[in-house]
């Protein structure tokens, strides 16, 4: 039988989250932490939500430019191909 | 539009195009400046230089590397230097000692005493639904640096933690520190708004 000492819990599992699902955890860590959330729906759902934020940002598009910068960059363009 | 057909274009002189890729990454150059200089207004300047200055080096552009990478290399240069000029120092990372969530909310032997509650959003075939996508993208801008410009090129914009590193001269180990905190961060403020609006 494996040591309590490493068992996790979800208070350090929680911190494990962002390397998980970057791939960036030992081998050892990973399977302590499969293991942790294969018994724990919390934990589960916090894995979840993180995912789902970070597919979120990759949604995120950029804002509208102001009608400012717009002009700002026209404006520099076209004396760009002017003096050219 | 993919980028290489923009960059075709644009070497052509074409201004629909030049607009076209300035609104995909005008953004995304103010963020990433804005890491390294003192104010909006300077990030703003050196997004600006960036835009002449690929406008004048379109055309050996060689396409080693990706367009945005390339456009990305320019613009962290020059904000670095104007950030010297500006005797700015870079900020370390404020987020360094904060916990993924808060301690009060597990027992003394690290169990949840309050568990996260699911989103009643759930991510359908790789599609998130908009007002996530909003609150992500507010609480983004209200990170921390350099949690700020590290996000959003890791997870807005897509570039490897190995490119992040090395674009930002940071070691691999960092930006991941990074980026955990800053995740931890958005996914509690988006925890927190669900649950305001749903009492």
């Amino acid at each position: 039988m494996r040591l309590t000492a490493s068992r996790l819990v979800c208070q350090q599992a929680v911190e494990l989250a962002s390397d998980y699902l970057e791939g960036s955890l030992s081998r050892r860590d990973r399977r302590r932490l499969e293991k942790h959330l294969a018994d724990c729906d919390a934990c589960t759902t916090y894995f979840e939500q993180l995912r789902l934020t970070i597919a979120a940002s990759g949604a995120v598009t950029p804002d509208e430019l102001s009608p400012e910068v717009l002009d700002t960059l026209t404006d520099l363009f076209r004396k760009f191909h002017e003096d050219e | 539009m993919d980028d290489a057909e923009l960059l075709r274009r644009l070497v052509d002189g074409d201004e629909r195009a030049f607009i076209e890729v300035v609104q995909r990454y005008h953004d995304t150059l103010v963020r990433v400046a804005r890491y390294y200089v003192k104010s909006e207004a300077s990030a703003e300047d050196v997004a600006q230089e960036t835009w002449i200055a690929v406008l004048r080096g379109i055309e050996r552009f060689e396409g080693r590397s990706s367009f945005k990478t390339w456009l990305l290399r320019i613009v962290v240069n020059r904000a670095r230097s104007t950030g010297v000029k500006e005797h700015r120092v870079v900020p370390t990372d404020p987020l360094a000692s904060e916990r993924s969530v808060s301690p009060g909310r597990f027992d003394q032997g690290g169990a949840w005493i309050e568990p996260p509650v699911p989103f009643t959003e759930k991510i359908d075939d790789g599609i998130v639904s908009g007002p996530i996508v909003k609150l992500v993208r507010d609480s983004i801008a209200r990170l921390p640096e350099p949690g700020r410009a590290v996000v959003t090129l890791r997870d807005v914009e897509g570039l490897s933690t190995a490119e992040v590193a090395e674009l930002l001269d940071l070691t691999e180990a960092n930006v991941r520190v990074i980026l955990h905190r800053s995740r931890a961060r958005i996914r509690t403020e988006v925890e927190t708004t669900m649950q305001v609006d749903r009492s």
